[in-house]
Protein backbone atom coordinates (compact mmCIF):
# COMPACT_ATOMS: atom_id res chain seq x y z
CA UNK A 1 0.00 0.00 0.00
CA UNK A 2 1.50 3.30 -1.02
CA UNK A 3 1.66 6.14 1.48
CA UNK A 4 0.09 9.40 0.32
CA UNK A 5 1.46 11.31 3.29
CA UNK A 6 4.41 10.18 5.31
CA UNK A 7 5.66 12.33 8.18
CA UNK A 8 8.48 10.81 10.23
CA UNK A 9 10.21 11.95 13.41
CA UNK A 10 8.67 15.43 13.54
CA UNK A 11 10.43 17.73 16.01
CA UNK A 12 9.34 21.34 16.29
CA UNK A 13 7.30 23.88 18.22
CA UNK A 14 6.82 27.58 18.84
CA UNK A 15 10.09 29.47 19.15
CA UNK A 16 12.23 27.82 21.83
CA UNK A 17 9.30 25.74 23.03
CA UNK A 18 9.39 22.20 21.60
CA UNK A 19 5.95 20.62 21.29
CA UNK A 20 6.54 17.77 18.83
CA UNK A 21 9.05 15.18 20.04
CA UNK A 22 9.46 12.86 17.10
CA UNK A 23 5.94 11.74 16.23
CA UNK A 24 5.12 9.91 12.98
CA UNK A 25 1.91 10.43 11.01
CA UNK A 26 0.93 8.64 7.82
CA UNK A 27 -2.04 8.46 5.48
CA UNK A 28 -2.49 5.75 2.86
CA UNK A 29 -3.84 6.85 -0.50
CA UNK A 30 -7.60 7.16 -0.34
CA UNK A 31 -7.77 6.08 3.32
CA UNK A 32 -8.68 7.78 6.58
CA UNK A 33 -6.16 8.42 9.35
CA UNK A 34 -7.36 9.77 12.68
CA UNK A 35 -5.29 11.49 15.36
CA UNK A 36 -6.61 11.41 18.91
CA UNK A 37 -5.03 12.43 22.19
CA UNK A 38 -5.43 14.63 25.22
CA UNK A 39 -5.75 18.40 25.01
CA UNK A 40 -2.36 19.96 24.45
CA UNK A 41 -0.85 16.72 23.13
CA UNK A 42 0.32 18.57 20.02
CA UNK A 43 -2.28 17.34 17.53
CA UNK A 44 -2.96 20.78 16.02
CA UNK A 45 0.73 21.59 16.12
CA UNK A 46 1.48 18.45 14.09
CA UNK A 47 -1.13 19.43 11.50
CA UNK A 48 0.38 22.92 11.22
CA UNK A 49 3.86 21.45 10.86
CA UNK A 50 2.73 19.22 8.00
CA UNK A 51 1.04 22.15 6.26
CA UNK A 52 4.17 24.30 6.31
CA UNK A 53 2.97 26.71 9.00
CA UNK A 54 5.60 25.78 11.55
CA UNK A 55 9.34 25.43 10.98
CA UNK A 56 10.54 21.88 11.70
CA UNK A 57 13.73 21.25 13.59
CA UNK A 58 13.95 17.60 12.58
CA UNK A 59 11.98 15.11 10.60
CA UNK A 60 10.88 14.37 7.08
CA UNK A 61 7.55 14.80 5.33
CA UNK A 62 6.68 13.45 1.91
CA UNK A 63 3.45 13.85 -0.02
CA UNK A 64 2.88 11.43 -2.94
CA UNK A 65 6.57 10.63 -2.73
CA UNK A 66 7.68 14.24 -2.92
CA UNK A 67 9.62 15.98 -0.12
CA UNK A 68 7.46 18.85 1.14
CA UNK A 69 9.50 20.13 4.09
CA UNK A 70 9.82 23.92 3.80
CA UNK A 71 7.10 24.27 1.16
CA UNK A 72 4.66 27.16 1.55
CA UNK A 73 0.95 26.45 2.09
CA UNK A 74 0.32 27.88 -1.36
CA UNK A 75 2.60 25.26 -2.94
CA UNK A 76 0.96 22.49 -0.91
CA UNK A 77 -2.49 23.53 -2.13
CA UNK A 78 -1.17 23.34 -5.68
CA UNK A 79 0.23 19.86 -4.98
CA UNK A 80 -3.19 18.59 -3.88
CA UNK A 81 -3.45 19.14 -0.14
CA UNK A 82 -6.33 20.91 1.59
CA UNK A 83 -6.35 21.94 5.25
CA UNK A 84 -9.21 23.01 7.51
CA UNK A 85 -7.76 24.49 10.71
CA UNK A 86 -9.40 24.06 14.10
CA UNK A 87 -10.34 27.68 14.78
CA UNK A 88 -11.44 30.62 12.62
CA UNK A 89 -11.70 28.51 9.50
CA UNK A 90 -14.01 30.70 7.40
CA UNK A 91 -13.77 34.29 6.16
CA UNK A 92 -16.65 35.80 8.15
CA UNK A 93 -17.39 38.87 6.00
CA UNK A 94 -17.09 37.01 2.70
CA UNK A 95 -20.18 35.39 1.27
CA UNK A 96 -20.38 31.60 1.28
CA UNK A 97 -19.56 31.38 -2.41
CA UNK A 98 -16.69 33.86 -2.06
CA UNK A 99 -15.29 31.70 0.74
CA UNK A 100 -15.38 28.71 -1.58
CA UNK A 101 -13.80 30.66 -4.44
CA UNK A 102 -10.86 31.48 -2.18
CA UNK A 103 -10.14 27.76 -2.00
CA UNK A 104 -9.30 27.81 -5.71
CA UNK A 105 -7.54 31.19 -5.66
CA UNK A 106 -4.44 29.71 -7.29
CA UNK A 107 -6.40 28.21 -10.19
CA UNK A 108 -9.30 30.46 -11.27
CA UNK A 109 -10.19 28.11 -14.13
CA UNK A 110 -11.16 25.46 -11.58
CA UNK A 111 -13.62 27.61 -9.64
CA UNK A 112 -16.70 26.62 -11.64
CA UNK A 113 -16.03 22.90 -11.41
CA UNK A 114 -15.09 23.16 -7.74
CA UNK A 115 -18.29 25.03 -6.88
CA UNK A 116 -20.39 22.45 -8.69
CA UNK A 117 -18.72 19.65 -6.76
CA UNK A 118 -18.95 21.36 -3.37
CA UNK A 119 -22.62 22.25 -3.88
CA UNK A 120 -23.35 18.66 -4.80
CA UNK A 121 -21.79 17.54 -1.50
CA UNK A 122 -23.36 20.38 0.52
CA UNK A 123 -26.67 21.33 -1.13
CA UNK A 124 -27.48 23.48 1.92
CA UNK A 125 -24.63 25.83 1.01
CA UNK A 126 -26.04 26.60 -2.42
CA UNK A 127 -29.12 28.16 -0.83
CA UNK A 128 -26.89 30.31 1.38
CA UNK A 129 -24.34 31.19 -1.26
CA UNK A 130 -24.87 34.95 -1.00
CA UNK A 131 -24.87 35.04 2.82
CA UNK A 132 -21.77 36.15 4.75
CA UNK A 133 -20.18 33.06 6.28
CA UNK A 134 -20.00 34.76 9.68
CA UNK A 135 -23.79 34.68 9.90
CA UNK A 136 -24.08 30.89 9.50
CA UNK A 137 -24.61 28.29 12.22
CA UNK A 138 -21.63 26.33 13.51
CA UNK A 139 -22.40 23.27 11.39
CA UNK A 140 -22.89 25.28 8.21
CA UNK A 141 -19.69 27.20 8.87
CA UNK A 142 -17.85 23.90 9.16
CA UNK A 143 -19.35 22.88 5.80
CA UNK A 144 -18.05 26.11 4.24
CA UNK A 145 -14.63 25.43 5.71
CA UNK A 146 -14.52 21.86 4.38
CA UNK A 147 -15.98 22.99 1.06
CA UNK A 148 -13.25 25.62 0.70
CA UNK A 149 -10.57 22.96 1.23
CA UNK A 150 -12.22 20.71 -1.39
CA UNK A 151 -12.34 23.33 -4.16
CA UNK A 152 -9.04 22.20 -5.70
CA UNK A 153 -10.10 18.54 -5.55
CA UNK A 154 -7.24 17.61 -3.23
CA UNK A 155 -5.83 14.12 -2.81
CA UNK A 156 -5.48 14.73 0.90
CA UNK A 157 -7.91 16.56 3.15
CA UNK A 158 -6.60 17.58 6.57
CA UNK A 159 -9.27 18.34 9.18
CA UNK A 160 -8.56 19.64 12.67
CA UNK A 161 -11.48 18.80 14.99
CA UNK A 162 -14.19 19.35 12.40
CA UNK A 163 -16.96 18.50 14.89
CA UNK A 164 -15.79 20.57 17.87
CA UNK A 165 -18.71 22.31 19.52
CA UNK A 166 -21.33 20.78 17.24
CA UNK A 167 -24.45 18.89 18.34
CA UNK A 168 -24.39 15.06 18.06
CA UNK A 169 -26.70 15.19 15.07
CA UNK A 170 -24.58 17.72 13.17
CA UNK A 171 -21.50 15.74 14.20
CA UNK A 172 -22.93 12.64 12.50
CA UNK A 173 -23.73 14.73 9.39
CA UNK A 174 -20.14 15.93 9.22
CA UNK A 175 -18.82 12.36 9.65
CA UNK A 176 -21.14 11.19 6.86
CA UNK A 177 -19.78 13.92 4.62
CA UNK A 178 -16.19 12.96 5.42
CA UNK A 179 -16.99 9.36 4.47
CA UNK A 180 -18.65 10.55 1.28
CA UNK A 181 -15.64 12.67 0.35
CA UNK A 182 -13.37 9.72 1.14
CA UNK A 183 -15.38 7.46 -1.18
CA UNK A 184 -14.07 9.59 -4.06
CA UNK A 185 -10.56 8.36 -3.09
CA UNK A 186 -9.62 11.47 -1.15
CA UNK A 187 -7.23 10.66 1.69
CA UNK A 188 -8.23 12.13 5.05
CA UNK A 189 -6.06 13.11 8.02
CA UNK A 190 -8.36 14.10 10.85
CA UNK A 191 -7.88 15.20 14.44
CA UNK A 192 -10.89 14.36 16.62
CA UNK A 193 -12.04 14.82 20.18
CA UNK A 194 -14.90 12.39 19.66
CA UNK A 195 -12.31 9.62 19.61
CA UNK A 196 -14.61 6.61 19.60
CA UNK A 197 -16.74 7.71 16.62
CA UNK A 198 -13.65 8.86 14.74
CA UNK A 199 -11.72 5.63 15.26
CA UNK A 200 -14.74 3.71 14.02
CA UNK A 201 -14.26 5.21 10.58
CA UNK A 202 -10.44 5.25 10.73
CA UNK A 203 -8.25 2.95 8.68
CA UNK A 204 -5.30 4.02 10.82
CA UNK A 205 -5.39 5.65 14.25
CA UNK A 206 -2.66 7.61 16.00
CA UNK A 207 -2.82 8.26 19.73
CA UNK A 208 -0.59 11.24 20.47
CA UNK A 209 0.81 12.30 23.86
CA UNK A 210 3.30 15.10 24.48
CA UNK A 211 4.26 15.17 20.83
CA UNK A 212 5.00 11.43 20.60
CA UNK A 213 3.14 8.45 19.17
CA UNK A 214 1.69 6.54 22.13
CA UNK A 215 -0.19 3.99 19.99
CA UNK A 216 -0.43 3.44 16.25
CA UNK A 217 -2.75 0.79 14.85
CA UNK A 218 -5.88 0.25 12.79
CA UNK A 219 -8.92 2.06 14.14
CA UNK A 220 -10.51 -1.24 14.97
CA UNK A 221 -7.53 -2.52 16.95
CA UNK A 222 -7.25 0.71 18.93
CA UNK A 223 -10.93 0.54 19.83
CA UNK A 224 -10.42 -3.01 21.03
CA UNK A 225 -7.28 -2.22 23.04
CA UNK A 226 -8.32 -2.03 26.73
CA UNK A 227 -5.33 0.19 27.56
CA UNK A 228 -6.31 2.75 24.92
CA UNK A 229 -9.97 2.49 25.88
CA UNK A 230 -9.25 3.20 29.52
CA UNK A 231 -7.04 6.25 29.00
CA UNK A 232 -8.44 7.86 25.86
CA UNK A 233 -11.88 6.70 24.93
CA UNK A 234 -13.80 7.22 28.16
CA UNK A 235 -16.46 4.77 29.10
CA UNK A 236 -18.37 2.91 26.45
CA UNK A 237 -21.83 4.26 25.78
CA UNK B 1 -39.52 88.24 4.12
CA UNK B 2 -39.80 87.56 0.43
CA UNK B 3 -39.61 84.21 -1.30
CA UNK B 4 -36.53 85.39 -3.17
CA UNK B 5 -34.72 85.72 0.14
CA UNK B 6 -35.60 82.16 1.11
CA UNK B 7 -34.15 81.07 -2.23
CA UNK B 8 -31.11 83.23 -1.60
CA UNK B 9 -30.60 81.55 1.75
CA UNK B 10 -31.04 78.05 0.34
CA UNK B 11 -28.64 78.48 -2.55
CA UNK B 12 -26.10 80.17 -0.30
CA UNK B 13 -26.37 77.21 2.08
CA UNK B 14 -25.88 74.77 -0.77
CA UNK B 15 -22.89 76.68 -2.12
CA UNK B 16 -20.98 77.50 1.06
CA UNK B 17 -22.18 74.59 3.17
CA UNK B 18 -23.09 71.43 1.30
CA UNK B 19 -20.65 71.87 -1.59
CA UNK B 20 -17.74 72.62 0.74
CA UNK B 21 -18.63 69.63 2.89
CA UNK B 22 -18.80 67.41 -0.20
CA UNK B 23 -15.44 68.73 -1.38
CA UNK B 24 -13.56 68.11 1.85
CA UNK B 25 -15.53 64.91 2.40
CA UNK B 26 -14.30 63.60 -0.97
CA UNK B 27 -10.69 64.36 -0.05
CA UNK B 28 -11.10 62.63 3.30
CA UNK B 29 -12.82 59.68 1.62
CA UNK B 30 -9.99 59.09 -0.87
CA UNK B 31 -7.46 59.16 1.97
CA UNK B 32 -9.49 57.25 4.56
CA UNK B 33 -10.17 54.38 2.14
CA UNK B 34 -6.41 53.88 1.77
CA UNK B 35 -5.87 54.07 5.52
CA UNK B 36 -8.60 51.55 6.24
CA UNK B 37 -7.41 49.13 3.52
CA UNK B 38 -3.84 49.29 4.80
CA UNK B 39 -5.07 48.75 8.33
CA UNK B 40 -7.26 45.81 7.33
CA UNK B 41 -4.54 44.04 5.40
CA UNK B 42 -1.24 45.09 6.97
CA UNK B 43 -2.76 45.66 10.40
CA UNK B 44 -1.22 48.96 11.36
CA UNK B 45 -2.20 52.62 11.43
CA UNK B 46 -0.37 54.16 8.50
CA UNK B 47 0.44 57.62 9.81
CA UNK B 48 2.56 58.42 6.78
CA UNK B 49 -0.56 58.40 4.57
CA UNK B 50 -1.00 62.16 4.77
CA UNK B 51 2.55 62.74 3.62
CA UNK B 52 2.04 60.33 0.76
CA UNK B 53 -0.76 62.67 -0.32
CA UNK B 54 1.58 65.66 -0.06
CA UNK B 55 4.20 63.76 -2.01
CA UNK B 56 1.63 62.97 -4.70
CA UNK B 57 0.67 66.65 -4.94
CA UNK B 58 4.32 67.68 -5.20
CA UNK B 59 4.97 65.14 -7.97
CA UNK B 60 1.93 66.46 -9.80
CA UNK B 61 3.21 70.02 -9.41
CA UNK B 62 6.56 69.14 -10.98
CA UNK B 63 4.73 67.22 -13.70
CA UNK B 64 2.59 70.28 -14.38
CA UNK B 65 5.65 72.53 -14.53
CA UNK B 66 7.32 70.21 -17.02
CA UNK B 67 4.23 69.87 -19.21
CA UNK B 68 3.77 73.66 -19.24
CA UNK B 69 7.40 74.18 -20.21
CA UNK B 70 7.01 71.68 -23.03
CA UNK B 71 3.88 73.50 -24.12
CA UNK B 72 1.81 70.33 -23.80
CA UNK B 73 -1.85 70.89 -23.03
CA UNK B 74 -5.28 69.63 -23.89
CA UNK B 75 -7.88 72.37 -23.60
CA UNK B 76 -9.89 72.69 -21.40
CA UNK B 77 -8.35 70.10 -19.07
CA UNK B 78 -6.13 71.74 -16.43
CA UNK B 79 -2.50 70.74 -16.90
CA UNK B 80 -2.42 69.47 -13.31
CA UNK B 81 -4.86 66.71 -14.24
CA UNK B 82 -2.63 65.67 -17.13
CA UNK B 83 0.21 65.29 -14.66
CA UNK B 84 -1.93 63.19 -12.31
CA UNK B 85 -1.26 59.74 -13.82
CA UNK B 86 2.48 60.21 -13.47
CA UNK B 87 2.05 61.60 -9.95
CA UNK B 88 0.02 58.52 -9.02
CA UNK B 89 2.70 56.26 -10.48
CA UNK B 90 5.48 58.04 -8.59
CA UNK B 91 3.48 57.91 -5.34
CA UNK B 92 2.79 54.20 -5.74
CA UNK B 93 6.50 53.73 -6.43
CA UNK B 94 7.35 55.57 -3.21
CA UNK B 95 4.82 53.51 -1.24
CA UNK B 96 6.29 50.27 -2.59
CA UNK B 97 9.83 51.46 -1.94
CA UNK B 98 8.95 52.21 1.68
CA UNK B 99 7.11 48.92 2.03
CA UNK B 100 9.96 46.83 0.61
CA UNK B 101 12.73 48.64 2.45
CA UNK B 102 11.02 49.23 5.82
CA UNK B 103 7.72 47.51 6.54
CA UNK B 104 8.62 44.22 4.82
CA UNK B 105 11.53 43.86 7.24
CA UNK B 106 9.23 44.05 10.26
CA UNK B 107 6.67 41.77 8.60
CA UNK B 108 9.36 39.14 8.14
CA UNK B 109 10.21 39.47 11.84
CA UNK B 110 6.53 39.23 12.74
CA UNK B 111 6.86 42.42 14.80
CA UNK B 112 3.93 43.48 16.99
CA UNK B 113 1.61 46.24 15.66
CA UNK B 114 3.10 48.90 17.93
CA UNK B 115 6.44 48.52 16.12
CA UNK B 116 4.70 49.18 12.80
CA UNK B 117 2.93 52.23 14.17
CA UNK B 118 6.17 53.70 15.52
CA UNK B 119 7.87 52.89 12.21
CA UNK B 120 5.15 54.62 10.24
CA UNK B 121 5.58 57.71 12.44
CA UNK B 122 9.30 57.58 11.65
CA UNK B 123 8.51 57.28 7.96
CA UNK B 124 6.26 60.35 8.29
CA UNK B 125 9.15 62.45 9.58
CA UNK B 126 11.49 61.18 6.87
CA UNK B 127 8.91 61.92 4.19
CA UNK B 128 8.34 65.43 5.52
CA UNK B 129 12.07 66.03 5.22
CA UNK B 130 12.28 64.55 1.75
CA UNK B 131 9.28 66.60 0.61
CA UNK B 132 10.93 69.86 1.78
CA UNK B 133 14.25 68.81 0.32
CA UNK B 134 12.71 68.26 -3.12
CA UNK B 135 9.97 70.87 -3.14
CA UNK B 136 11.28 73.55 -0.78
CA UNK B 137 9.44 74.99 2.18
CA UNK B 138 7.27 77.46 0.27
CA UNK B 139 3.76 77.19 -1.15
CA UNK B 140 3.18 76.55 -4.85
CA UNK B 141 0.28 77.37 -7.14
CA UNK B 142 -0.90 74.87 -9.74
CA UNK B 143 -2.29 77.68 -11.87
CA UNK B 144 0.67 79.95 -12.55
CA UNK B 145 2.02 82.26 -15.20
CA UNK B 146 5.00 80.86 -17.04
CA UNK B 147 7.49 83.39 -18.41
CA UNK B 148 9.29 82.00 -21.43
CA UNK B 149 11.42 84.12 -23.80
CA UNK B 150 9.81 87.22 -22.37
CA UNK B 151 6.39 85.80 -23.15
CA UNK B 152 3.88 85.43 -20.32
CA UNK B 153 1.82 82.23 -20.53
CA UNK B 154 -1.12 82.11 -18.14
CA UNK B 155 -3.20 79.16 -17.09
CA UNK B 156 -6.37 80.01 -15.24
CA UNK B 157 -8.65 77.79 -13.21
CA UNK B 158 -11.50 76.95 -15.54
CA UNK B 159 -14.82 77.36 -13.80
CA UNK B 160 -18.41 76.44 -14.21
CA UNK B 161 -20.75 79.27 -13.31
CA UNK B 162 -24.33 78.60 -12.29
CA UNK B 163 -26.03 82.00 -12.02
CA UNK B 164 -29.63 80.67 -12.07
CA UNK B 165 -30.74 83.33 -14.57
CA UNK B 166 -34.22 81.87 -14.77
CA UNK B 167 -34.65 82.23 -11.01
CA UNK B 168 -33.45 85.84 -10.91
CA UNK B 169 -35.82 86.73 -13.76
CA UNK B 170 -38.79 85.32 -11.90
CA UNK B 171 -37.91 86.28 -8.35
CA UNK B 172 -36.92 89.84 -7.85
CA UNK B 173 -34.01 90.12 -5.45
CA UNK B 174 -32.58 86.65 -6.06
CA UNK B 175 -28.88 87.07 -6.71
CA UNK B 176 -26.93 83.93 -5.80
CA UNK B 177 -24.29 82.19 -7.89
CA UNK B 178 -22.57 78.88 -7.56
CA UNK B 179 -19.09 78.52 -8.97
CA UNK B 180 -17.49 75.11 -9.34
CA UNK B 181 -13.87 75.14 -10.46
CA UNK B 182 -12.35 72.53 -12.74
CA UNK B 183 -10.33 70.89 -9.89
CA UNK B 184 -13.51 70.65 -7.80
CA UNK B 185 -15.44 69.08 -10.63
CA UNK B 186 -12.56 66.68 -11.23
CA UNK B 187 -12.56 65.84 -7.53
CA UNK B 188 -16.24 64.89 -7.54
CA UNK B 189 -15.92 62.87 -10.73
CA UNK B 190 -12.70 61.10 -9.67
CA UNK B 191 -14.07 60.29 -6.22
CA UNK B 192 -17.25 58.81 -7.64
CA UNK B 193 -15.40 56.82 -10.30
CA UNK B 194 -12.65 55.64 -7.94
CA UNK B 195 -15.05 54.49 -5.24
CA UNK B 196 -17.34 52.77 -7.73
CA UNK B 197 -14.33 51.08 -9.32
CA UNK B 198 -12.99 50.03 -5.92
CA UNK B 199 -16.34 48.51 -5.00
CA UNK B 200 -16.41 46.51 -8.24
CA UNK B 201 -12.82 45.42 -7.68
CA UNK B 202 -13.43 44.25 -4.11
CA UNK B 203 -16.67 42.40 -4.85
CA UNK B 204 -16.21 41.12 -8.40
CA UNK B 205 -12.57 40.24 -8.96
CA UNK B 206 -10.53 37.34 -7.66
CA UNK B 207 -7.80 39.60 -6.30
CA UNK B 208 -10.31 41.98 -4.72
CA UNK B 209 -12.03 39.12 -2.92
CA UNK B 210 -8.59 37.86 -1.93
CA UNK B 211 -7.90 41.27 -0.39
CA UNK B 212 -11.06 41.05 1.67
CA UNK B 213 -10.11 37.50 2.66
CA UNK B 214 -6.67 38.58 3.89
CA UNK B 215 -8.34 41.41 5.80
CA UNK B 216 -10.71 38.87 7.42
CA UNK B 217 -8.14 36.23 8.33
CA UNK B 218 -4.59 36.32 7.02
CA UNK B 219 -3.62 32.83 8.25
CA UNK B 220 -6.62 31.22 6.61
CA UNK B 221 -5.88 33.19 3.44
CA UNK B 222 -2.39 31.66 3.31
CA UNK B 223 -3.76 28.19 4.01
CA UNK B 224 -6.23 28.66 1.14
CA UNK B 225 -3.37 29.40 -1.21
CA UNK B 226 -3.99 33.14 -1.56
CA UNK B 227 -0.89 35.05 -2.63
CA UNK B 228 -0.64 37.42 0.35
CA UNK B 229 2.38 39.20 -1.15
CA UNK B 230 0.35 40.14 -4.21
CA UNK B 231 -2.49 41.34 -2.01
CA UNK B 232 -0.06 43.57 -0.09
CA UNK B 233 1.29 44.92 -3.38
CA UNK B 234 -2.18 45.85 -4.59
CA UNK B 235 -3.05 47.43 -1.25
CA UNK B 236 -0.19 49.89 -1.75
CA UNK B 237 -1.08 50.43 -5.40
CA UNK B 238 -4.67 51.33 -4.51
CA UNK B 239 -3.75 53.33 -1.38
CA UNK B 240 -0.96 55.22 -3.19
CA UNK B 241 -3.10 56.04 -6.23
CA UNK B 242 -5.99 57.36 -4.15
CA UNK B 243 -3.58 59.36 -1.97
CA UNK B 244 -1.99 60.96 -5.04
CA UNK B 245 -5.40 61.85 -6.49
CA UNK B 246 -6.62 63.37 -3.22
CA UNK B 247 -3.41 65.33 -2.56
CA UNK B 248 -3.19 66.68 -6.09
CA UNK B 249 -6.83 67.73 -6.37
CA UNK B 250 -6.73 69.40 -2.97
CA UNK B 251 -3.55 71.27 -3.92
CA UNK B 252 -5.07 72.27 -7.27
CA UNK B 253 -8.20 73.54 -5.54
CA UNK B 254 -6.22 75.52 -2.96
CA UNK B 255 -2.45 75.40 -3.27
CA UNK B 256 0.44 73.04 -2.65
CA UNK B 257 1.94 73.37 0.84
CA UNK B 258 4.58 71.15 2.45
CA UNK B 259 2.15 70.77 5.36
CA UNK B 260 -0.76 69.90 3.10
CA UNK B 261 -1.39 66.68 5.02
CA UNK B 262 -1.20 68.20 8.46
CA UNK B 263 -4.88 69.13 8.64
CA UNK B 264 -5.96 65.93 6.89
CA UNK B 265 -4.51 63.14 8.99
CA UNK B 266 -6.76 63.51 12.03
CA UNK B 267 -10.06 63.81 10.11
CA UNK B 268 -9.08 60.89 7.87
CA UNK B 269 -8.33 58.66 10.84
CA UNK B 270 -11.55 59.81 12.50
CA UNK B 271 -13.40 58.82 9.30
CA UNK B 272 -11.68 55.42 9.03
CA UNK B 273 -12.35 54.56 12.67
CA UNK B 274 -15.89 55.84 12.56
CA UNK B 275 -16.59 53.72 9.51
CA UNK B 276 -15.19 50.62 11.17
CA UNK B 277 -11.53 49.92 10.51
CA UNK B 278 -11.01 47.61 7.53
CA UNK B 279 -14.32 48.66 5.92
CA UNK B 280 -13.63 50.83 2.86
CA UNK B 281 -17.22 51.97 2.43
CA UNK B 282 -17.59 52.62 6.11
CA UNK B 283 -14.61 54.94 5.73
CA UNK B 284 -16.36 56.74 2.86
CA UNK B 285 -19.46 57.27 4.99
CA UNK B 286 -17.27 58.38 7.90
CA UNK B 287 -15.42 60.80 5.62
CA UNK B 288 -18.58 62.56 4.50
CA UNK B 289 -19.96 62.66 8.04
CA UNK B 290 -16.71 64.23 9.30
CA UNK B 291 -16.70 66.63 6.33
CA UNK B 292 -20.28 67.72 7.00
CA UNK B 293 -19.75 68.03 10.77
CA UNK B 294 -16.58 70.05 10.32
CA UNK B 295 -18.04 72.36 7.68
CA UNK B 296 -21.25 73.07 9.54
CA UNK B 297 -19.56 73.44 12.92
CA UNK B 298 -17.59 76.43 11.65
CA UNK B 299 -20.27 77.55 9.17
CA UNK B 300 -21.13 81.22 9.56
CA UNK B 301 -24.93 81.29 9.61
CA UNK B 302 -25.03 85.09 9.59
CA UNK B 303 -25.70 85.44 5.84
CA UNK B 304 -28.45 82.83 5.91
CA UNK B 305 -29.96 84.41 9.02
CA UNK B 306 -29.89 87.89 7.55
CA UNK B 307 -31.70 86.71 4.43
CA UNK B 308 -34.45 85.26 6.57
CA UNK B 309 -35.09 88.00 9.14
CA UNK B 310 -36.25 91.63 8.73
CA UNK B 311 -33.50 94.23 8.26
CA UNK B 312 -33.70 95.62 11.79
CA UNK B 313 -32.84 92.18 13.23
CA UNK B 314 -29.73 91.65 11.10
CA UNK B 315 -26.74 90.19 12.87
CA UNK B 316 -23.47 92.03 12.57
CA UNK B 317 -21.12 89.40 13.99
CA UNK B 318 -20.36 85.84 12.97
CA UNK B 319 -22.93 83.21 13.91
CA UNK B 320 -20.93 79.99 14.02
CA UNK B 321 -21.11 77.06 16.44
CA UNK B 322 -17.34 76.84 16.64
CA UNK B 323 -14.80 79.55 15.75
CA UNK B 324 -13.00 78.71 12.49
CA UNK B 325 -9.63 78.41 14.27
CA UNK B 326 -10.97 75.35 16.10
CA UNK B 327 -12.00 73.48 12.97
CA UNK B 328 -9.53 70.67 13.65
CA UNK B 329 -11.11 70.12 17.05
CA UNK B 330 -14.27 68.83 15.35
CA UNK B 331 -12.82 65.58 13.95
CA UNK B 332 -10.91 65.21 17.19
CA UNK B 333 -14.11 65.35 19.23
CA UNK B 334 -15.79 62.94 16.78
CA UNK B 335 -12.86 60.55 17.13
CA UNK B 336 -13.03 60.65 20.93
CA UNK B 337 -16.79 60.13 20.95
CA UNK B 338 -16.59 57.19 18.54
CA UNK B 339 -13.81 55.58 20.55
CA UNK B 340 -15.87 55.91 23.73
CA UNK B 341 -19.25 54.83 22.41
CA UNK B 342 -18.52 52.54 19.54
CA UNK B 343 -14.84 51.67 19.11
CA UNK B 344 -15.64 49.19 16.32
CA UNK B 345 -17.19 52.02 14.28
CA UNK B 346 -20.69 52.33 12.90
CA UNK B 347 -20.15 49.38 10.55
CA UNK B 348 -18.43 47.11 13.09
CA UNK B 349 -14.87 46.86 11.83
CA UNK B 350 -11.79 45.56 13.58
CA UNK B 351 -10.71 47.04 16.90
CA UNK B 352 -7.61 49.24 16.78
N1 LIG C 1 0.82 29.65 18.91
C1 LIG C 1 1.33 29.00 19.98
N2 LIG C 1 2.38 29.53 20.63
C2 LIG C 1 2.91 28.88 21.72
N3 LIG C 1 2.45 27.72 22.20
C3 LIG C 1 1.41 27.14 21.58
C4 LIG C 1 0.79 27.76 20.45
N4 LIG C 1 -0.23 26.96 20.05
C5 LIG C 1 -0.24 25.90 20.89
N5 LIG C 1 0.74 26.02 21.80
C6 LIG C 1 1.04 25.04 22.86
O1 LIG C 1 1.43 23.85 22.25
C7 LIG C 1 0.92 22.73 22.95
C8 LIG C 1 0.16 21.83 22.00
O2 LIG C 1 -0.95 22.55 21.48
P1 LIG C 1 -1.89 21.95 20.36
O3 LIG C 1 -1.07 21.39 19.28
O4 LIG C 1 -2.86 23.00 20.00
O5 LIG C 1 -2.63 20.79 21.16
P2 LIG C 1 -3.88 19.89 20.74
O6 LIG C 1 -4.32 20.32 19.40
O7 LIG C 1 -3.37 18.50 20.80
O8 LIG C 1 -4.92 20.13 21.80
C9 LIG C 1 0.05 23.29 24.07
O9 LIG C 1 0.79 23.23 25.27
C10 LIG C 1 -0.20 24.71 23.67
O10 LIG C 1 -0.29 25.52 24.80
MG1 LIG D 1 -6.04 21.25 18.70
Amino acid sequence: MSLLLEARGLVGGYGELTILHGCDLTVEAGRISVIVGANGAGKSTAMKAIFGLLPLREGSITFAGEDIVGRTPQELVALGMGYVPQMANVFPTLQVEENLEMGAFIAPDRVARGLERVYSIFPALQEKRRQPAGELSGGQRQMVAVGRALMMEPQLLMLDEPTAGLSPKVMRDIFDIILKVNEADVGVLMVEQNARQALEIADTGFVLGTGRNLYVDTGEALLADPEVARSFLGKRD
Amino acid sequence: MEFADTLNALVYLLNKGVLNAAKIGSIYALGAVGITLIFGILRFAHFAHGDMMTFGALSAFFGTLWLRQQGINIEPIPTGLLALPVAALVTVGLALLIDRSVYAHFRAQKSPPVVFVMTSIGVTFILQGVIRLIGGTGDRQFFFTLVENGERLREDKARLLFDFEWLSEHFDGFAQKIVITAPQLALFVFTAVALFGLHRFLTRTRLGKGMRAVSDNEDLARISGIDVGKVVLFTWIIGGTLAAIAGTLLAMDTQYKPILAFNLLLPMFAAAIMGGVGKPFGAVAGAFIVGLAETFAVFDWRVVYNFLVPDEMHAATALALVPAEYKLAVPFVILVLVLIWRPTGIFRGQVL
